[in-house]
């Protein structure tokens, strides 16, 4: 019985001085920040550009055969309220006051591009147990597998811009969310919402192209004319472009650097948040969980280490239990 | 070893009829769930992709179902055999528990027929929290039905193959030691990624820590009160002396979870949060509110002695416990605005219906089989 009493007293001794010492590291333990894919295609979206037609969603619709989805009785207009299972593009728009100047905050408006970031470091591709998320490695595209699906949602949970969408209604429901048009890319096409655009508020291109295209803008003097790429820029692009006056822009890239950095960024003239885009860190929250389960569960020793003390300790138990006997 | 045996009487009690009109109402919806998809009986939505049938029926359902995870553990591997006659009921509510949190899984996720995706290696996500807790928990719900055989075998007297088992019980009692430290941490991970949408008052890199001191808290408090409960429900004798040094153990995980959950909120800023009067610190309050009764209740050795302080004080733990689970999943979790999220009568129903079908099985077991400890009556 002493013997036992001391090896009570002896475990939860050391366990507690292994939860002293291991708790706050394994609560501050983080993983590595992730690079950007070595051929990453993205897309600029310019607020300052967009005048709210809506070609980009309809064309989205089209090339991916998406249902409308109307709020009107007679089924007239495609009408979607927000990204959902039949809509993976959207324009939004900001209002306040009398709404009279675009791009200003104050009595002003302003639209918005909603759609999958396509993440540097996507949490859903984290999230997913069975890998129905993927990122390419070239192009970076995170693209759905219904394949492996299961249906559990966590990617729902873990997108910090809510785009994962579930079909609800469905027997055998599907995650939907924009996956960049890869269709299109072997038939020689790019992101519809893009080629759709007629005004160049959506480009496509090159990641690292649109980071310097972006930056180029945010330098532009406000009212002065300049040249703006329509559709896409990079390789394969016609080159075309448009001449208007460079807008007042909020100088902040969505998406240079928030949660790691995103494919798909944006560009306004009125705060980001006041369009409905989360004010994020730099580091994706991937990170943190990813960083304590690897801190626990590197290559399994602690859970093996635990396991054979477990069996050492009953054994030793049982042995003893029995000599009583 | 202890004279476990079954307490024999009718099946077809008041009692019984109830909880089975209250399943077959359950199944009607899940029923409707599978012919027409979930969103024709739940109020789950983009905003809110978990609903209660995860919140409630596998993390906090899972956790009710420790008390054979807290009773190995202290038995067992603290080598404690006075606690064995607590050992085989709560084993019985764990095997229910977990196995009904599996059933809940298969209803609530949408592609169910592709649930063994999880575990082919082409597939299966390393990296992803999710894949950790379904393997645990798949596996533990496997390591439960192996640790409850004997019973079963003692029964239909297979004494070869209890023989058997007996000299491998080892091995699973160890891994039904381990599987749940695991899983039921990762329960906590898992809400991290969650990130900004999830209120600071429960977002911290110590939630897998919480949520494991969660599953210990609760799983004592559960075996306390199905003890005390099951001793005036089917009048045998109460086993106070053992829940009292069981309320000790329970006492002193209460004290560090108290310690580092409400330090945590305070070092990083945000306990004044708690004080805003919104629904959702309201709920933070509760909680706490619930845990603290039940800390000061155990507080003095003097109230572990009493059963009705003992009741209480587990049922304020399993209450706090359960809220603080709860709270992580659904009530601190707000995806932004114009997202609402309240649990519809279909939905309830499954839950209802689910929990009904595990106090069923509960008592047709410990009718006909040997669970519960007769050696006092004896």
């Amino acid at each position: 019985m002493s013997m036992k009493r001391r090896d009570f007293i002896k475990l939860s001794a050391s366990s507690g001085l292994l939860l002293a010492a291991a708790g706050p590291s394994v609560a501050l333990a983080r993983s590595e920040k992730k690079a950007l894919p070595p051929e990453a295609m993205g897309i600029l979206y310019d607020s300052t550009l967009c005048i709210g037609c809506q070609a980009c969603m309809s064309g989205c619709k089209e090339a991916n055969d998406m249902p409308v989805e109307s709020f009107d009785p007679m089924k007239r207009w495609d009408t979607p309220q927000d990204l959902s299972a039949s809509t993976l593009n959207i324009i939004k728009r900001y209002t306040d006051g009398d709404a009279s100047v675009k791009d200003r905050e104050q009595d002003g408006y302003a639209f918005i591009k909603r759609q999958c970031l396509h993440c540097v470091d996507p949490a859903c591709v984290s999230a997913c147990p069975v890998s129905a998320l993927r990122k390419d490695p070239l192009s970076g595209v995170v693209s759905y597998h219904k394949e492996a699906c299961i249906g559990c949602r966590y990617c729902q949970i873990a997108c910090p811009f809510n785009v994962p969408k579930f079909q609800w209604a469905s027997t055998t429901p599907e995650i939907v969310k924009c996956q960049l048009c890869r269709h299109l890319i072997p038939k020689g096409g790019y992101a519809a919402c893009c080629s759709s655009c007629p005004t160049g508020a959506s480009i496509y291109g090159p990641v690292e192209e649109l980071l310097a295209e972006a930056k180029r803008r945010l330098l532009l003097e406000p009212g002065g004319y300049a040249d703006f790429p329509l559709n896409r820029i990079g390789p394969g692009a016609g080159g075309r472009t448009t001449s208007r006056p460079a807008g007042r822009y909020t100088q902040h890239l969505y998406g240079e650097n928030e949660v790691g950095g995103t494919q798909v960024m944006f560009l306004a003239g009125v705060p980001f948040t006041k369009l409905g885009l989360p004010e994020l860190p730099d580091e994706a929250f991937v990170r943190l969980a990813d960083g304590i389960q690897y801190a626990i569960y590197k290559g399994m020793a602690y859970p093996l280490a635990l396991l054979g003390a477990l069996i050492y300790m009953i054994r030793k138990g049982a042995g003893e239990a029995e000599t009583k006997e | 070893m202890e004279n476990n045996r079954p307490l024999g009487g009718r099946i077809l009690t008041g009692p019984f009829l109830f909880f089975l009109t209250i399943f077959l109402i359950g199944a009607y919806f899940s029923a409707k769930r599978f012919m027409y998809g979930i969103g024709a009986v739940s109020n789950m939505n983009d905003g809110y992709p978990w609903g209660i049938w995860i919140a409630l029926d596998v993390v906090v359902g899972t956790a009710l179902a420790c008390g054979g995870y807290t009773m190995a553990l202290l038995t067992y591997a603290f080598n404690r055999m006075e606690y064995h006659p607590l050992v085989r009921p709560a084993l019985l509510t764990s095997l229910f528990g977990y196995s009904l949190a599996g059933i809940s899984v298969m209803i609530d996720i949408g592609r169910y027929w592709q649930a063994y995706n999880i575990i082919l290696p082409w597939f299966s996500n390393l990296h992803s929290v999710m894949f950790e807790v379904a393997v645990c928990i798949g596996a533990y719900c496997l390591v439960l039905w192996i640790e409850f055989a004997p019973t079963v075998l003692e029964k239909v007297k297979a004494d070869q193959l209890l023989k058997k088992l007996n000299r491998v019980l080892l091995v699973f009692i160890a891994l039904g030691i381990l599987l749940p430290t695991m899983h039921q941490s990762s329960l906590g991970t898992m809400m991290l990624m969650a990130g900004y949408k999830l209120s600071p008052l429960w977002r911290t890199g110590f939630l897998p820590l919480l949520f494991l001191l969660t599953a210990l808290i609760i799983g004592f408090a559960v075996v306390i009160y199905e003890s005390l409960f099951a001793s005036v429900a089917f009048r045998l004798p109460q086993e106070t002396p053992l829940l009292s040094k069981l309320a000790t153990v329970t006492f002193w995980c209460l004290l560090l979870f108290m310690v580092v959950r409400i330090e945590d909120v305070n070092l990083r800023g945000y306990l004044p949060l708690a004080f805003d009067g919104s629904l959702v610190s309201n709920m933070f309050l509760l909680e706490n509110g619930f845990l603290l009764t039940g800390l000061f209740l155990l507080m003095y050795p003097r109230n572990r002695q009493e059963p009705k302080l003992l009741f209480l004080a587990a049922t304020a733990l399993l209450l706090g416990g359960a809220l603080y689970r709860f709270n992580t999943y659904i009530t601190g979790y707000d995806p932004g605005t114009g997202w609402l999220y309240f649990p519809s009568v279909g939905e309830l129903c499954i839950t209802f219906g689910i929990v009904s079908l595990e106090i069923l099985g509960y008592m047709w077991c410990v009718k006909r089989l040997p669970v519960l400890s007769a050696h006092q009556t004896a």
